[in-house]
């Protein structure tokens, strides 16, 4: 019986796009993540939970590559997207982040116009111009619901936002470079109620085609937006199934008393 | 009691550090007042396009010789800059770089006169020449750029590096697109700055660039010797018999305006700049 399976990790039915293998993860000396196994499927959204400084955030950053940017930052295991380990050498670091995009907890803007900022990502990597760049930054507007709040002032400083419509645009940005996965980073933690709601009814929308996995300390927002929950405690997952179970009748006792808001 | 000690002691110290304050105004101050006051009567038009001691050569020479300056400087600042905030990843190497930038920025002025004597003049065969104070004059204000550049690139937030990364930029696209736009404006200020001190500079262009010419002041080309404003001064001063004490005054004055100058459009830039930059 392996680790994983004594840990209550469910392995989902149905298509697969997203999977870790006893990934491990290092800053320096220090162990972030211990042999976190967890299959995320497609055109779902999972939530990841767990108090701070577990480890969801370098877990997030694991999916996409983006521990390369901290210098001591080092992994172990596999992290298979579409059946294929992105850690492997020969990997293409841009094509994996066009792939797999992020949203970070404190949106942020280039500054720049709203339009510029949409269009960063296709002009980074097409040769794309003109009426056919516009169609693109209108689709991803409206992609990430803000195309009818911001039509008029495309070419406005993407700063004078307010801070929910600033994150949907930088949801737009993401979407813009067309990726299957959207890695998302207590995206709401630094917005309002409303703008809050706003973003997680895009979320919903946005799992229609894509693949979000989404970390969050708002258990409301996890139940209400997810249909699987993992939840993390210094550094190891704990427990991971359907929303549902983790929050109705999880199997592990931390994860139970974690839910009912009884520690961390 | 002891508040009342407290309050005293905080009016005292106040007091102290506002007087501190107030004596680092007093020599710029004073500097300018006794340059106006003693050359004011030498202070016309004629000064600067009469003969024989007419300023023009000597301004049209320091601007070229900045300007120059400013290009040479600026794509190896730059680019040390970036490479140092953008690319480096700490390590022996890269230390040994800083510790370099430092020592340079150490280095007296004459020093580098003598090194770009040996290195431009003679050695690169650019002789007493524009190119060649232009050459040491940019090694001078290296180091100020540098670490001017340094600081504006590290006021732009990792935030913004993170998001065009996780949108698939390369490094290099990054920096480019992202942050050495948002960079330039303190990049552009701390180049004036260091070339407003290279304006005032005289031992590092004595061996290597200034001429005192009556004749043909003006350069033909980067190969030619030029008239320089604080070499004039030192000429005025030292060598020519009979210039009236008015015009040497006057002659100080012209420069220290072009070097305040410099600094307030830089001041003013940065300001301004900073105004418009929200993140
Ligand atoms: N850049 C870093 N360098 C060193 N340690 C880090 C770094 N980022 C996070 N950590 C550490 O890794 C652990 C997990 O952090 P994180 O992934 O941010 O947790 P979470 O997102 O769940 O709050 C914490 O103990 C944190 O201190
Ligand atoms: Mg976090």
């Amino acid at each position: 019986m392996s680790a994983a399976e004594d840990k209550y990790i469910l392995h989902p039915e149905g298509e697969i796009k997203i999977e870790t293998k006893d990934l491990d993860m290092y800053y320096g000396n220090f162990q972030a993540l211990t042999d976190v196994s967890v299959a995320m499927p497609s055109r779902h959204i999972t939530a990841l939970i767990g108090p701070s400084g577990c480890g969801k955030s370098s877990f997030l950053r694991c999916l996409n590559r983006m521990n390369e940017v901290i210098p001591e930052a080092r992994v172990d295991g596999q992290v298979l997207l579409d059946g294929n380990d992105i850690y492997q050498a020969d990997t293409d670091v841009v094509q994996l982040r066009k792939r797999v995009g992020m949203v970070f907890q404190r949106p942020n803007p280039f500054p720049m116009s709203i339009y510029d900022n949409v269009a960063y990502g296709p002009r980074l990597h097409t040769a794309t111009r003109g009426s056919e760049l516009d169609e693109i930054v209108e689709r991803s507007l409206r992609g990430a619901a803000l195309w009818g709040e911001v039509k008029d002032k495309l070419h406005q400083s993407a700063m004078d936002l307010s801070g929910g419509q600033q994150q949907r645009l930088c949801i737009a940005r993401v979407l813009a470079v067309e990726p299957e996965v959207l890695l998302m980073d207590e995206p709401c933690s630094a917005l309002d109620p409303t703008a809050t709601f706003r973003i997680e009814e895009l979320m919903t929308e946005l799992r229609e085609s894509y693949t979000i996995i989404i970390v969050t300390h708002n258990m409301y927002q996890a139940s209400r937006v997810s249909q699987y929950t993992g939840f993390f405690l210094l550094g190891e997952i704990i427990e991971y199934g359907h929303t549902e179970q983790i929050f109705e009748n999880p199997a592990d006792r931390r994860t139970d008393d974690y839910v009912r808001g009884r520690f961390g | 009691m002891r508040i009342v000690s407290a309050q005293k002691a905080e009016k005292l110290s106040f007091a102290g550090l506002w007087l501190c304050t107030a004596i680092v105004i007093l020599p710029v101050l004073g500097i300018t007042v006794v340059l106006v006051w003693r050359g004011a009567s030498a202070l016309s038009w004629d000064l600067i396009v009469g003969t024989p001691h007419g300023l023009l050569a000597p301004i049209v020479g320091t601007i070229l010789l900045v300007t120059l300056t400013g290009l040479i400087a600026a794509p190896l600042g730059i680019a040390a800059a970036v490479y140092l905030t953008e690319y480096s990843r700490g390590g022996p190497l890269v230390r040994l770089v800083r510790l370099a930038i430092v020592n340079l920025a150490g280095v007296p002025s004459v020093v580098y006169g003598l090194f770009g004597l040996a290195l431009f003049v003679t050695l690169f065969h650019f002789g007493r020449s524009l190119l060649a104070g232009a050459c040491t004059l940019a090694l001078l204000v290296l180091p100020l750029v540098i670490s001017t550049s340094e600081e504006a690139l590290r006021q732009v937030p990792g935030s913004l590096r993170h998001a065009s990364l996780a949108l698939g930029a390369s490094q290099w696209q990054t920096v480019r697109r992202v942050v050495l736009p948002n960079a330039l404006p303190g990049i552009i200020t701390g180049l004036i700055l260091s070339i407003g001190r290279a304006a005032g500079e005289t031992a590092p262009i004595l061996f290597t660039a200034a001429f005192y010419s009556l004749t043909d002041p003006f350069p033909n080309s980067l190969l030619d010797p030029i008239l320089a404003l604080p070499y004039q001064l030192f000429v005025m001063v030292m060598e020519v018999p009979n210039v009236a004490p008015a015009t040497k005054w006057a002659t100080a004055f012209v420069l220290l305006a072009i070097v305040l100058g410099m600094n307030i459009v830089a001041v003013i830039l940065r300001a301004r700049l900073r105004g418009s930059r929200r993140w």
